[in-house]
């Protein structure tokens, strides 16, 4: 029986084996590069997805969960107004080094939004405390966030 | 040195097509040092962005720059790349007016054109650059143009980043390429004694293939997550020779001059010379201590290779492309000119990590598997044990006062070597410095580095005060036969230096009953250093008495005493669980004349943050059996929900030349924690991480 996965309002037949992490199936068999491998261990937040509109960790649960869910990566983020806002707002504040956590934060930053308009400022830490960025991006990232809040 | 060797302006811009392209050999690692290019090139000749582009960085093409470390890019790149653009300005407005008349001063650059006032004469100034001779040389002594309002280009590659599209080297996908996993030993001194055939087999028969050389193995094939699976069961079916397990030596107790190969240090630069006494009776004694601690990319090493059999044609996030093509070259008995790499971006590496070692394990397996792109990708766990660490480091300080000032300062700083990177050297100091060789079946001992003797390098960076006291003894103490491989990580010895003096000066100040701002500018000659304390002075003042509950920490440094100058000021808050909550931060910096602001701003709170995350959080740690921070609970790391409110205020220095700032913030910021946890706690915590345990035990010794 052939797996299918609905991603960014596309559906899918998945070849890959059941078992596979999501996030091998994203990048390596729908070519999807955006959604990034951090540490496979759902530690760091490199991977993270809306599912549903939640943020998920794709790097450990196996693809076959996440059938008949609506899955969000970074690549159809902007097709919502808030997923705009927020990349704009990354833009606008520079809120990025290396770049490689970024992917992630946006994703995590268009669900906080989606679920609070307006979030306070320990809303938004705590919504962002799964993602690691090591290049210290943290202030411009927060400060993206209330400006795609407010903006 | 980069003009020197490169003294062409074709060196550094080519016109191509219709662009002007820029070659350097210095990386982007998320310094934006390619914006800052783009910027000095669009300020000097006026040109649109779409008409710049960046060449990439790549063996036999670019610039040889050596490795992009030590906060240089700015002044080495930049300075060519300024006097290159500069050269040209002239020499196309000379061409200009051999052509249509005039004098040089009749003539404008203006959105890409060489333009004359008044006329409609409009030449396109990348036509005119592809009149120039090849060969026409910089002239280093023309002025900068630089314009009253500056371009300001967005971050190069930010749009991408933000919607999923900037590729890094993890992303390559060629036609035909195989994934690969290394299966790692269980620590350093350990070799393998046997693989169960089965699991060979079972890799085998599902198209992967195992590459074994000596104790180097690792599993390639088409789909990465098979190649993920079957690393692990082969992981499990390898018989290895634990040697008598991994060294549990107690690293600080190590750190001693006994131990040590000794250097006196004067104006920042080791001598061959006796050390001198140490101080008799002294006001101060206090001994600070940093332990090993690990790049942690975000993103673990890799690299992609492809064997023609005859050619390696590498990519890698690497810091030096081109020593690192001598090291694999040497070590694999090729050529230099038959190994190609260019570098692809990777996560932001913070120095030394594993991405060369990862770029040479790349190209053993494209070599058993040749005609085949190899994107090897070190595991989390592989990254966390295996890459080089920085160094442990402890800095004994003694100082003697008089009449309520520093008469004499003694700071002694104990540390294995910085320098892990395969640079070429005697000895095949490169093939040594590469991890696998240590594991091949014609495995290489670990190379052991010579002194460094230049001037603030390795653990001597800032080790001398950069205030005038009448007498500094200052020692380094080289120690050997340490367990880990270390190298060169941000700041290099700079952040436990300057912790050292920034908490002794704050001890110090309140043992002469005086402000400790006004205590270090009682023994600062530099105008340049007294303005950044003014002002972050005047900022504290601005902000108002500390809030109740926190506590305020100050520290000052200006990075190889000649390069950016910082001082931070630190509210924090000690929490009842003895766990140190950051509240707001302010950064002062001086550069010099700043390219580009933004990007300078997040450098410094960038620093601010990792080495917050240093200063509170990491530590590497390990038993008889290897490592065991090897993940991210294990070598926990500041997260978002302890970031301070920062303000960062940039002097404006145009006046001066640019200096490097990458590495500016963080020796301070460790100082500046360490000092607010004392005014906050009343506990002075001299060895790192600053976590909840270490606040516990300082309580209790108290």
């Amino acid at each position: 029986m052939t797996l299918s996965l609905t991603i960014n309002g596309t559906r899918y037949d998945i070849a890959s084996d059941p078992d596979t992490p999501l996030v091998f199936v994203l990048r390596d068999e729908l070519k999807l590069k955006g959604t990034k491998l951090g540490c496979g261990l759902e530690q760091c937040g490199a991977c993270a997805v809306m599912v549903d509109g939640k943020v998920v960790l794709s790097c450990v649960s196996p693809v076959e969960v996440f059938e008949s869910q609506e899955i969000t990566t970074i690549e159809g983020i902007a097709d919502t107004e808030i997923g705009q806002r927020v990349q704009q707002a990354f833009v606008a504040e520079t809120a990025a080094q290396c770049g490689y956590c970024t992917s992630g934060l946006v994703v995590a930053a268009a669900a906080l939004l989606s679920d609070d308009p307006a979030p306070d400022s320990d809303a938004t830490k705590e919504a962002l405390t799964p993602h690691l960025c090591r290049c210290g991006s943290h202030p411009r990232v927060l400060r993206a966030i209330e400006r795609a809040a407010t903006t | 040195m980069s003009l020197d060797a490169y003294p062409l302006v074709s060196d550094w811009l080519t016109p191509e097509a219709d662009r002007l392209l820029i070659h350097t050999g210095k990386v982007d690692i998320g310094q934006r040092i390619s914006t800052a290019l783009v910027r000095i090139v669009q300020e000097e000749l006026a040109l649109p962005l779409s008409q710049v582009a960046i060449a990439p960085v790549r063996t036999g093409h670019a610039p040889d720059e050596g490795i992009t470390s030590g906060s240089n890019s700015v002044e080495q790149s930049g300075r060519a790349v300024a006097s290159a653009a500069a050269t040209l300005r002239a020499r196309v407005v000379a061409l200009a007016v051999e052509q249509q008349g005039g004098d040089a001063a009749d003539w404008v650059l203006e959105d890409g054109f060489v333009h004359r006032p008044c006329t409609n004469i409009r030449l396109s100034l990348i036509d005119l650059a592809r009149d120039l001779p090849p060969d026409l040389p910089i002239d280093p002594d023309l002025p900068r143009h630089i314009p009253e309002q500056p371009p300001k280009p967005d971050m190069r590659g930010i749009t991408e980043m933000v919607t999923g599209r900037f590729t890094f080297l993890h992303d390559l996908d060629l036609p035909g390429m195989w994934h690969a996993r290394r299966i790692s030993p269980p620590h350093a001194k350990a070799t393998l004694q046997e693989i169960d055939r089965a699991a060979i087999d079972k890799a085998e028969a599902k198209g992967m293939k195992v590459v074994r050389d000596g104790s180097f193995i690792a599993v390639a094939g088409p789909r990465e997550w098979d190649v993920v699976k079957a690393a692990r069961s082969l992981g499990l079916a390898c018989t290895w020779d634990l040697g008598g397990g991994f060294p549990e030596t107690d690293v600080f107790a190590h750190l001693s001059a006994e131990n040590a190969e000794r250097f006196p240090v004067v104006d920042g630069t080791p001598q061959t010379a006796p050390v001198p006494a140490p101080l008799d009776a002294p006001d101060l004694s206090a001994r600070f201590e940093r332990p090993y601690q690990m790049h942690g990319a975000l993103a673990p090493s890799a690299a992609l290779a492809e064997w023609t059999g005859e050619r390696l044609i590498l990519k890698s996030h690497s810091q030096g492309i081109y020593p690192l093509r001598e090291a694999i070259a040497d070590s694999l008995g090729l050529s230099a000119d038959q190994v190609e790499i260019t570098h692809v971006p990777g996560s932001g590496c913070y120095g030394h990590n594993g991405a060369d070692d990862a770029a040479f394990e790349a190209a053993l397996i494209a070599m058993a598997q040749p005609n085949t792109p190899i994107l090897l990708k070190w595991s989390r766990e592989d990254e966390h044990a295996w890459e080089p660490f920085a160094p442990a480091m402890a800095v004994q300080v003694d100082v003697k006062l008089a009449d309520g000032r520093i008469a004499a300062f003694s700071a002694e700083a104990h540390s294995d070597t910085h320098r892990g990177r395969p640079r070429p050297g005697p000895n095949r100091a490169g093939p040594a410095k590469l991890l696998a060789n240590r594991f091949r079946a014609e495995a290489m001992d670990p190379y052991v580095s010579p002194p460094n003797m230049g001037t603030h390098a390795g653990m001597h960076r800032n080790l001398d005060p950069i205030y005038a006291f009448p007498e500094k003894r200052l020692v380094k103490n080289l120690v050997r036969g340490l367990p880990h491989r270390t190298s060169a990580m941000r700041c290099l010895g700079a952040v436990t230096n300057v912790f050292a003096i920034e908490c002794s000066m704050d001890d110090l100040a309140t043992q002469c009953g005086m402000d400790p701002i006004a205590f270090r500018q009682a023994h600062l000659t530099d105008p340049r250093a007294s303005a950044v304390l003014q002002e972050l002075a005047r900022r504290l003042q601005d902000r108002g008495p500390k809030p109740d509950g926190t506590g305020r920490g100050i520290a000052y440094a200006q990075y190889k005493n000649a390069m950016t100058r910082v001082g931070i000021a630190v509210d924090v808050i000690v929490t009842d669980a003895a766990e140190v909550r950051l509240d707001h931060a302010i950064i002062v910096a001086d550069s010099g004349r700043v390219v580009d602001p933004d990007g300078l701003k997040a450098q410094l709170e960038g620093g601010f943050m990792q080495a917050a995350s240093w200063a509170l959080c990491e530590e590497v740690t390990w038993d008889r059996d290897g490592i065991t921070s090897r993940d991210w609970d294990s070598y926990p790391v500041l997260r978002f929900d302890n970031v301070p409110v920062m303000d960062v205020v940039i002097l404006e220095g145009q006046d001066h030349p640019s200096v490097g700032a990458g590495e500016a913030s963080p020796g301070p910021t460790v100082a500046a924690i360490a000092n607010a946890i004392h005014d906050a706690a009343g506990l002075r915590l001299r060895r790192m991480p600053f976590n909840a345990d270490a606040l516990t035990q300082a309580a209790l010794e108290m």
